[in-house]
């Protein structure tokens, strides 16, 4: 018998019967804006946030933060970078990176987890590897929790998606907070009007 | 055999170092508490995932099957491993099959309850940790403390000493923040020279056939989506019904274990990379036997948050090392005694049956139940040890029959008052070790009782 049918066999054998499944409800909170609530969790995962009505401001926002011989990579029409995406062939050369900028399907208010699934930034590792990560995110697109997130969310045809709320951090010596351990050592989210 | 009592001797003989630990897993309880009350429907949702590994447990052949159908339309390949053996020579064999040289790995507790690492290593591969406590506790040669933060056990100079020795630090640094960035710039190397990544799984969605991965340092990542070859090792009881499920699992995860509302990557898996292959091995290593056990099943509902262990008096103050065991705290004292009952007899003893472990529980664990049950089963099989068996004994004596019973209590009041220190605090009186006893009553509370019925 192979290990997949012994293993099949013994949970049949002892598995306990019935349960089913119970309905998830939405839990909808108390009608505080979505947007204060986002901004406070982006915060306490150490992420900043700007709001603006104006793709002008990110410009601007770059411009002072980053020097034209940084490596900048935008996916987003409007903002320009210096590194084209579409001349990547292997995901190694993404190395260098320094500010990666794309934009967010959606957030969530509860946690400021932001969705993003491969088909919207090229490469899997884009988000993880550059040192610093700009997300932009219309503020329609907020829900309110991880219930109303996943009805949201197709999985239909999405090789790889993830929510990302906030930059690369760790806390595993002595418990002190450092942010930065492996993937970007900053977020910094536009929420657009 | 594990004995937990003379292993944490050797924890609690540093007592500041003590004193630490307590204090920041207390911490970390804290902020989880803080968490679960800014969510009004917090006990709802205990309930709900409580009720969804319930259905899981119910129906887990029919959603591996389910699980294992959608994974490979994705064009993953699925292995089954009844072992911890098993599975070792599949990652192994897998690793040869594909020359792999350099490999990165994230936290996978289901790996170290394997020895995945001892595996591979005499294999000849170097096997690079990349989560950051993960890779202290390497250099260390060490197994992990904790389930979520595996270092928690480790002082900022002792990390300043190894990476010193490994990574070339400065001799005496301790900054969190210099030892950090130096080893981001160590595994960032790492992670671009891997051809393959191997890492845990958080949830398995049977649904879909994809599988979540939780981390906050973006080590998953880096090494899942770089390198070409991705290996997910799983246990078969991570499996969820559905991707809806996320999203009562993934509010309760993050704010049990640290108090964080989300762990800051939260990455979902469905097919293999472009030009990349997916590998998922499902592991029993006695889950299925566990799940025969009717007292004891439900500890296969555990998200492994560690809550259980941040909140027990006993871990706080014993340390991880004194289980014996990879999984530590109540938890693991549950799960341990269903591999090995004779070896792992005394980590069900070490509570003090507080409860507190099963209200904190974000899955509706009934923990002190279970230790208390066990107790009674490792007593029952003869796997106590003598002075245990022995002391039982004669309680149980005395208790039956009560003209002998007062009579004791009084002699003990009487020696307790008369005695000289030294034959009240000595090596047979293990309570006595580190505390006073309480002064000793005059009379019992029956001859008080006696006494004011008649009045």
């Amino acid at each position: 018998m192979s290990s997949r049918e012994e293993i099949l066999e013994k949970i049949k054998k002892n598995k306990p019967v019935g349960a089913i499944l119970p309905v998830i409800p939405d839990f909808p909170g108390d009608g505080e804006e979505l947007e204060k609530i986002f901004e406070k969790s982006l915060i306490k995962n150490s992420g900043n946030l700007i709001s603006t009505n104006s793709i002008n401001d990110i410009h601007e926002y770059i411009n002072k933060n980053y020097s034209p011989a940084q490596k900048i990579c935008s996916l987003i029409k409007g903002i320009e970078g210096n590194v084209d995406i579409e001349k990547i062939a292997d995901p190694h050369e993404l190395k260098d990176l320094d500010l990666v900028i794309l934009k967010g399907e959606f957030g969530v208010a509860e946690n400021a987890a932001i969705w993003l699934s491969e088909n919207t930034m090229g490469f899997r590792v884009l988000p993880f590897i550059t040192q610093h990560l700009i997300m932009v995110l219309s503020k329609k697109d907020l829900v309110e929790n991880m219930h109303l997130a996943y009805k949201k969310i197709n999985l239909k045809n999405v090789g790889f998606g993830v929510f990302i709320a906030g930059p690369s951090k760790t806390a595993d010596i002595e418990q002190n907070l450092v942010i930065g351990a492996h993937g970007s050592r900053s977020l910094t989210v536009f929420l657009m009007n | 055999m594990v004995s937990h009592a003379k292993n944490a001797e050797k924890f609690t003989k540093d007592l500041e170092k003590v004193d630490w630990h307590d204090a920041t897993l207390w911490g970390a309880r804290s902020k989880r508490d803080l968490a679960a009350k800014s969510i009004p429907e917090w006990e709802s949702l205990r309930t709900l995932a409580s009720q969804i590994k319930e259905n899981v447990l119910a129906n887990l052949d029919e959603y591996l099957l389910e699980f294992e159908k959608n994974a490979l339309l994705n064009g993953a390949e699925v292995f089954w491993a009844k072992d911890g053996e098993e599975h070792n020579k599949i990652v192994g064999d897998l690793l040869v099959k594909h020359n792999i040289n350099n490999l990165v790995k994230s936290k996978s507790i289901l790996t170290e309850e394997c020895h995945l690492n001892q595996y591979l290593e005499d294999l000849g591969y170097d096997v690079v940790d990349t989560d950051l406590g993960e890779r202290i506790i390497q250099f260390a040669k060490q197994p992990p403390s904790h389930i979520v933060t595996p270092a928690i056990h480790v002082k900022k100079e002792e990390i300043g000493e190894l990476f010193h020795q490994y990574i070339g630090t400065e001799k005496g640094a301790t900054d969190p923040q210099y030892l950090t960035e130096a080893a981001r710039g160590h595994l960032r190397e790492k992670f671009l020279n891997a051809e393959a990544a191997i890492t845990g799984v958080n949830f398995a969605i049977a649904e879909n056939g994809g599988f979540v991965v939780c981390t906050n340092e973006g080590n998953a990542d880096m090494g899942a989506n770089l390198a070409p070859i991705q290996i997910a090792c799983m246990g078969i009881e991570k499996l969820i019904p559905k991707a809806e499920h996320l999203g009562v699992f993934l509010r309760l995860l993050a704010r049990s274990a640290t108090g964080q509302s989300i762990t800051n990557y939260t990455s979902h898996f469905f097919t293999p990379k472009k030009n990349g292959k997916l590998y998922i091995v499902m592991v029993d290593n006695g889950r299925t036997e566990q799940l025969g056990r009717e007292d004891f099943r439900n500890s296969l509902k555990c998200i492994r948050c560690g809550a259980c262990m941040n909140t027990c008096p006993v871990y706080r103050k014993s340390g991880g090392y004194s289980y014996g065991y990879t999984i530590p705290g109540p938890i693991g004292s549950v799960l341990a005694p269903g591999r090995d009952d004779h070896e792992y007899a005394s980590l069900p003893f070490a509570s003090s049956l507080c409860g507190s472990c099963t209200n904190v529980c974000p899955v509706k664990i009934d923990l002190h139940d279970q230790l208390y049950k066990w107790r009674q089963q490792i007593v029952k099989n003869g796997n106590v040890d003598q002075s245990k068996k022995w002391s039982m004994q004669m309680a149980t004596y005395i208790f039956e029959h009560p003209k002998l019973f007062r009579f004791m209590g009084k002699t003990a009041r009487l020696f307790m008052r008369l005695s000289p220190r030294f034959l009240i605090y000595n090596s047979l009186n293990k309570w006595g070790k580190s505390r006073e006893l309480p002064d000793s009553p005059k009379q019992s509370f029956r001859d008080w009782y006696i006494n004011h019925k008649i009045r």
